[in-house]
């Protein structure tokens, strides 16, 4: 009796827990994210409070394997030569698990980071405790924090721009649309995007 | 409460059991058997929509996929089996590929080809998903695998992989 006690806890808690992670659907806009220590492709750990002379930041879930996150790779580099300077560097987060997901393991990313010439920290979720926290749902997935009194806030959800394919075509660049009305002291007019993406490699 | 703590424990057992249930591999057909040449149909959402929204007394099943997504491909051989399974009963499986335009001719007509896909097989082509996702699924936050099913009277989204009974299960709720 004791046993079957002991084990209907265990249930109740493993499908409590199963429960809470469908249901925790992640940060919307507004709310404040909490800080992290991930480890960079430099090897060193990189945390948002290592940026006291940010005024946010643009975090971005991107990974080597994902089209999508490819197709993005040069924008995501101008993103950080524009606003690293004027106070929102990109920190580059890789949610895959290396496991499902072999193209997107360390020695991949520093590959890729080397490749490309990334000028912004790239960093590897590992155990995948970060995304889920944010609510990120698939690659490129694009959060866009604003250093507040309470911490970073969740200011913009969603998608680098409109047109993945040609960024010639682009029409509404949301990220540089929503950044720049941060620095401006002006109210973002889209605060939530979606676009097509890679899901999450768990 | 053990009414509830039962349901959780069965909802458990039942995640667990599909991890390691293995789907069929698609079936390969050799090369020279292959007389017919593919023409895709690509449309923009304008075009797609009307495929979303018909009102006959079919359920519809459509599954949103691309050939460079890995969890796509894996679970396609279930969209294969429940329209070979369903044709007959008033079930329409649409695959609706969001394969880049470039890739067209390298890679998703080699692919359809090669694994003999038999579901019809629309191509969106439609860069500015910012307006069309909320249009399939208010729910949808753009990961694929994705798959809408519908009836006139009903409608449900699923952004997620299925295994076959998964699918099976969901398609008789819209069938009763």
């Amino acid at each position: 009796m004791k046993l079957l006690k002991v084990g209907m806890i265990l249930i109740a808690i493993i499908a409590f827990s199963a429960f809470t992670s469908i249901e925790n659907t992640g940060y919307k806009v507004g709310d404040i994210a909490t800080d992290f220590t991930l480890e960079n492709v430099d090897g060193k750990m990189v945390s948002l409070a290592n940026y006291p002379e940010a005024k946010g930041f643009i975090v971005v879930f991107t990974c080597n394997t994902c089209p999508f996150s490819v197709a993005y790779e040069d924008r995501i580099i101008a993103l950080n030569n524009k606003y690293a300077s004027q106070g929102y560097p990109v920190i580059a987060i890789m949610p895959n698990s290396p496991t499902a997901s072999p193209g997107d393991s360390m020695e991949a990313m520093k590959a890729r980071a080397k490749a490309k010439g990334f000028t912004f920290p790239y960093l590897i979720d590992k155990g995948q405790k970060v995304y889920p926290e944010y609510g990120a749902s698939k690659t490129p997935h694009v959060y866009v924090l604003q250093k507040v009194k309470k911490g970073n806030q969740v200011k913009y959800i969603g998608a680098i721009d409109d047109n993945y394919q040609h960024p010639d075509s682009v029409n509404q660049k949301y990220v540089e649309n929503a950044v720049d009305a941060l620095l401006e002291g002006k109210s973002i007019k889209e605060t939530h995007t979606r676009a097509i993406g890679c899901t999450i490699k768990v | 409460m053990k009414y509830v703590l039962g349901t959780l424990f069965v909802c458990v057992l039942l995640f667990n059991c599909d991890k390691t249930k293995n789907e069929n591999e698609l079936t390969k057909v050799e090369q020279n058997d292959i007389q017919e040449k593919v023409e895709l149909e690509v449309l923009d959402f304008n075009m797609l929509e009307p495929y979303l929204t018909k009102e006959d007394n079919q359920v519809y099943v459509i599954n949103f996929w691309a050939t460079w997504c890995a969890p796509c491909v894996k679970e396609l051989p279930v969209f294969e089996k429940l329209h070979s399974n369903y044709k007959e009963k008033k079930v329409k499986v649409i695959l609706v590929s969001l394969d880049f335009p470039k890739q067209y001719e390298s890679k998703l007509i080699p692919f359809i080809k090669s694994n003999n896909l038999q579901s019809q097989i629309l191509v969106l082509n439609d860069t500015d998903s910012n307006t069309w996702i909320p249009k399939v699924s208010e729910e949808w936050s753009g990961a694929i695998p994705s798959t809408l099913i519908y009836t006139k009277e009903n409608r449900k989204f699923y952004e997620k992989s299925f295994n076959y009974s998964e699918l099976e299960t969901e398609v008789q709720q819209f069938l009763k």
